[in-house]
């Protein structure tokens, strides 16, 4: 059948087995008993067909109505209590960026490290996904981990598992994206976590994420404001990530993936209380994946990497 | 109510009370989905102000609130002459009844041609978010401005509808039977109103929200 | 034009119906007598619901094999959109209301006709330019953005023929809209002397809150739809993420009218099956009156779950929550009316006629496709599921196993007093027994198809998949069958069947106490109504009679 190849595989199993006995359980009740009458009652028998028993009253319906909302709320309760702790995402984790376009799936490990329409994970470590699209809505689906996430266009979307069987497991794209929406398949690895190493060593990379990061950084300027010694004010990213930032409405956001990427991208949408509207836009000048590593690069100056004031 | 003109009877309805029973009912109901689908575009433009408010604020500012404003005016004076003409009709002043509604007429007619002059000014400011001379960049501009063409053009095209039902009541006057179909002047008239509601709404929403 | 002709639709020398009164082309496509408005949309959705049809039989083809070697990507692509526009819009939304709603509730209720009969011709004439808008979509290539239209794909990259096929969707929503209006206003207004609301039919219950329903969401789809075609058109950049667009926004909108039409789509069928469970058995429905209050509580509750379609789309984990708790809690009411369903056959005297085999039918195919709904509605369960074929046959189960079993049922179940013709119960019981069969062959390995994890919307898929692919696509080909038999013997019925006397099934109804065919003006005196509904036996053995309080409302 399915492999079972993550640590929320059995759970997810679990309720969806049970639900199919449930069901087994109600299709035969109700099947019995309308064949049972069908046959019983049939035209033509001598079956007994007065008024009905005293007991098949209101009240009876009343208790059924509410026996089948217990029911029901039990197993939502049961589901939810289920699904709560994996809205969680985990702070330490094996971030993988994904871009999705039609009709491949690029992945950027954080040693920089390219994967096309395949992704090599290590076993038993929770790995997070960040992941947006290039122009689609596209979804990241592994059943054999049970998970999928929307990949959407113009923001990040996340999602996490932890493996816990080596193998090799497919990976589909869930969300109709056009032509080709069939074929944005792929395979996602996973390797103990020595053999992970291996292979990670194995492969051509140049800098990683977020060293790749900081020379866009100053291929695009950026340092031009944002670098230390410059004269026109920028609101200082060293420290930023994850932090709370009041923006020039009044609101207050916290500097998430998703924020520093539309910082970047559309920086009119959330000018920092301040500060001068005058950032332009990265939009069609740096790609997904460039986003996606100066975003890295930012996360980084948290440790003070870098002379970005 | 003052006593109205002997109606005439529609299938299926044999009694005059029933039948203006059930155009009323049925009337409102079509108010009913018109409600919800203009609040959906209410409900848009809520979201799109609350997520860019100085944007905004900064794209409705340039909405000409002179034109708006005359436009405003018209149709509320178009509402009033179309009262008065239904009014005439159930009191049968065939002669009031016919000035009442070609006034609405005119006055609906010139609100169309205060818009389209506006459009005609709207564009030569390149207000049109796809054009490149657009001269905004924030995601709040260019939201007013897809909700200013859309919804107005959505509210100019109900409403040369109701000029089309406006216009049919002059013709059931040529050929006489106005007086007795007072009631479908009752429905004509109740969606004009509608349609005069909707821009009152909109007036302060477009007009008024850079200010 | 004579009326004394015994051909086609008079039964005996002289005698006057609806069918007979008028007998050229333009009587038939200007009337305004709701019984042949009912005629014209069953030819249509007749001939929509065998285009979409076609367009299954194409894609069960393909999958027969796991290449995509049949039809092109693309082509595959425009057909399963093709499938869906036409059989959600085109045929099942109006399918029962249109159809028998129409030719049956005026007569249900006593009266004359609907309370506005030009605004019910009219409602036919927008669904047929909508239908000519959908139909020049497909001739001239066809859409390729799925039923869902999902932005941006749909208004930024879909390079197929969106805005025709979104414009055609908005005005059949008018249609709708229009057919929904004057239903809610012939019940309240003309009901006959007696028929109090709690005397009412449940298919009359069916039509009001089906039409509730069809009235309140179908404006919030003619505003999706209106938004793609101004972005498409105008380019007004409403969806698109690069301007601060929300693809969501669109998954919002479409998903808040989209919910309720399936709940538009199943309300009707409830109506029919009760009817005929009812008739068939010789019974009262057991507990008319919660029947009465789970069609209204599912027509309210259906507006506050469509997040439940939205789960792994990025929506809040809290909004997904709040989505999947009044998802339950709205299988309940369905549950109510399977349990009372089977209470009604308890005690009763059965009769294993063709519709009773459909509504038979129904209730199983309800029950396990309403069942496979909870698994969708468990959040970690369905994100599993979600963009599978679990949610393919879930739906199919509820839409066609559910609804077109109902509307088959229905077909035949007031066949002779629409046409004045009996049907071949042999042929129609056994291409109900074949359907219910096909069906399952069809759409039950696709629960299987989904759980192992195949996609939907695919053409082609890894061969671990083909084994239930085959067997669901042999199913369909037995479906098929199942489906062209009563097009045979129906049709043979209209010229050669026996004629039908007025209640061929000892029913009760007002329907029934008129001639079949009925007379243009449905009933030659007013009908006055001095009973419950379902007055198949004595009031006082109906359950728990001594302290059921029915209040008469004045009528």
């Amino acid at each position: 059948m399915l492999a079972s190849a993550s640590t929320i595989a059995p759970s997810v199993d679990r309720i969806f087995w049970v639900l199919v006995a449930l069901s087994v359980v109600i299709m035969a009740v109700v099947g019995t008993l309308v064949l049972s009458f069908a046959i019983k009652y049939r035209e033509g028998t001598r079956a007994y067909r007065g008024p009905l028993p005293e007991w098949m009253s209101r009240e009876v319906e009343i208790g059924w109505t509410v026996a089948t909302l217990f029911v029901a709320l039990f197993v939502f309760w049961w589901a939810a209590s289920a699904q709560l702790p994996h809205f969680l995402l985990p702070k330490k984790a094996l971030e993988i960026h994904i871009v999705a376009k039609q009709w491949m799936w690029k992945a950027q490990h954080p040693e920089g490290v390219r994967e096309i329409d395949a992704l090599h994970i290590p076993q038993g470590v929770p790995v997070r996904l960040e992941m947006t699209s290039q122009d689609v809505i596209h979804s990241f689906g592994v059943p054999a981990f049970r998970i999928k996430q929307d990949v959407l266009p113009g923001r990040y979307t996340a999602t996490w598992f932890e493996a816990t069987k080596p193998g090799d497991y497919h990976l589909f794209c869930t969300e109709y994206c056009g032509t080709a929406h069939a074929r944005m398949t792929g395979t996602i690895s996973v390797m103990p976590p020595e053999a992970y190493a291996a292979w990670l060593a194995a492969q051509p990379h140049g800098e990683d994420l977020a060293g790749e990061g900081a020379q866009l950084f100053t291929k695009f300027g950026c340092s031009g404001c944002h670098g230390a010694g410059s004269r026109v004010p920028a609101p200082p990213l060293a420290g930023l990530y994850d932090r709370p930032v009041t923006l020039a409405d009044g609101t207050t956001v916290t500097a998430d993936e998703d924020y520093l990427r539309t910082s970047i991208m559309r920086p009119e949408a959330q000018v920092v209380a301040g500060y001068p509207s005058v950032m332009p836009s990265y939009q069609g000048v740096a790609s997904e994946e460039q986003v996606v590593a100066m975003v890295a690069y930012i996360k980084a100056l948290d440790q003070g990497r870098s002379e970005a004031r | 109510m003052s006593s109205r003109p002997v109606a005439t009877l529609v299938e299926p309805f044999e009694e005059p009370e029933r039948q203006h029973e059930a155009m009323v009912f049925g009337l409102w109901l079509f108010l009913a989905t018109e409600i919800l689908f203009f609040g959906g575009f209410f409900f848009l433009y809520a979201v799109a102000r609350l997520q860019d408010p100085s944007g905004f604020a900064a794209g409705g500012h340039k909405a000409n609130l002179l034109l708006g404003t005359v436009n405003t005016l018209l149709l509320m004076s178009s509402s009033a002459t179309l009262t008065v003409a239904e009014r005439a009709i159930q009191a049968e002043w065939r002669r009031a009844a016919r000035v009442g509604i070609v006034a609405t007429l005119a006055l609906g007619t010139a609100f169309l041609l205060v818009k389209g002059f506006e459009y005609h000014e709207d564009l030569s400011e390149h207000l049109f978010p796809t054009m490149p001379a657009f001269p905004f960049t924030a995601v709040g501009a260019i939201r007013f401005w897809s909700f200013y063409w859309t919804i107005t053009l959505v509210h100019a095209v109900h409403l040369t509808i109701g000029l089309a039902f406006v216009a049919r009541l002059l013709w059931l006057d040529r050929v006489g039977t106005l007086g007795p179909r007072w009631m479908v002047t009752e429905a004509t008239t109740l969606y004009w109103h509608f349609v005069d509601v909707v821009w009152l709404l909109l007036w302060p929403l477009l007009y008024l929200a850079g200010r | 034009m004579r009326s004394d002709d015994t051909g086609l639709f008079a039964r005996a020398p002289g005698e006057r119906s609806y069918l007979t009164e008028g007998t050229t082309l333009r009587s038939w496509l200007l009337s305004t007598d709701h019984k042949r408005i009912a005629i014209l949309y069953a030819a249509s959705i007749t001939m929509f619901f065998f285009i979409g049809g076609a367009a299954a039989t194409v894609i069960r083809l393909e999958l027969f094999t796991p290449k995509g070697d049949l039809v092109t990507a693309d082509t595959y692509n425009r057909l399963f959109t093709l499938h869906g526009v036409i059989m959600v819009w085109f045929f099942l939304v109006p399918s029962i209301p249109a159809t028998l709603g129409n030719f049956l509730l005026p007569l249900m209720i006593g009266a004359k006709d609907v309370a506005f009969p030009r605004l019910n011709l009219m409602s036919w004439y927008l669904y047929v330019i909508a239908g000519c808008f959908t139909l020049a979509a497909l001739l001239l290539g066809g859409v390729d953005t799925g039923w869902t239209f999902y932005t941006p794909f749909s208004t930024l990259y879909s390079n197929s023929y969106v805005l025709l096929a979104a414009f055609g969707i908005f005005v059949v929503g008018f249609s709708s809209i229009a057919t929904g209006i004057n239903f809610i206003a012939t019940v309240h207004l003309l009901r006959t002397k007696g028929m109090t609301w709690m005397r009412l039919p449940l298919f009359c219950w069916a039509m009001y809150a089906t039409s509730l329903v069809m009235v309140l969401a179908t404006p919030v789809l003619a505003m999706a739809m209106l938004l793609i075609c101004a972005e498409r058109l105008l380019g007004l950049p409403i969806f698109d993420p690069r301007a601060g667009g929300d693809p969501l926004l669109f998954q919002h909108l479409f998903w808040f009218y989209s919910h309720p039409a399936v709940y538009i789509m199943i309300l009707p069928a409830m109506g029919v099956v009760s009817e005929i469970l009812a008739c068939e058995s010789r019974r009262r429905v057991f507990g008319y009156q919660f029947m009465v209050y789970a069609m209204l509580v599912i027509a309210v509750i259906g507006f506050l779950v469509w997040g439940h379609h939205m789960f792994v789309s990025g929506q809040s984990p809290f909004a997904s929550m709040i989505f999947s708790f009044l998802s339950f809690v709205i299988a309940v009411p369905s549950a109510i009316k399977v349990f009372n369903w089977t209470g009604t056959l308890y005690r009763g005297t059965i009769r294993f006629s063709a519709p009773m085999l459909y509504a038979l039918g129904f209730v199983g195919l309800f029950t396990l496709g309403g069942l496979t709904g909870l698994f969708l509605a468990s959040i970690p369960v369905d994100v599993h599921l979600s963009d599978t074929y679990f949610v393919v046959a879930h739906f199919h189960y509820i839409m066609v196993g559910g609804s077109v079993s109902a509307f088959f049922g229905g077909l035949h179940f007031w066949w002779p007093k629409i046409t004045g013709r009996l049907y071949s119960e042999t042929f129609a019981r056994s291409a109900a027994l074949w359907l219910f069969f096909g069906f399952n062959f069809t759409f039950f390995p696709q629960f299987i198809l989904g759980y192992l994890g195949m996609p939907r919307r695919y053409h082609e898929y890894p061969p671990e998949f083909q084994v239930w692919n085959v067997m669901s696509s042999t199913g369909a080909a037995v479906l098929a069958v199942g489906y062209l038999m009563p097009l045979f013997y129906l049709t043979y019925s209209l010229f050669h069947g026996e004629r039908a006397p007025d209640n061929p099934h000892q029913a009760t109804g007002l329907e029934w106490t008129t001639s079949s065919p009925p007379p243009k003006h449905n009933f030659l005196v007013p009908p006055v109504v001095e009973t419950e509904a379902y007055a198949y036996h004595d009031w006082d053995e109906a359950p728990g009679a001594a302290d059921e309080t029915m209040q008469d409302e004045r009528a």
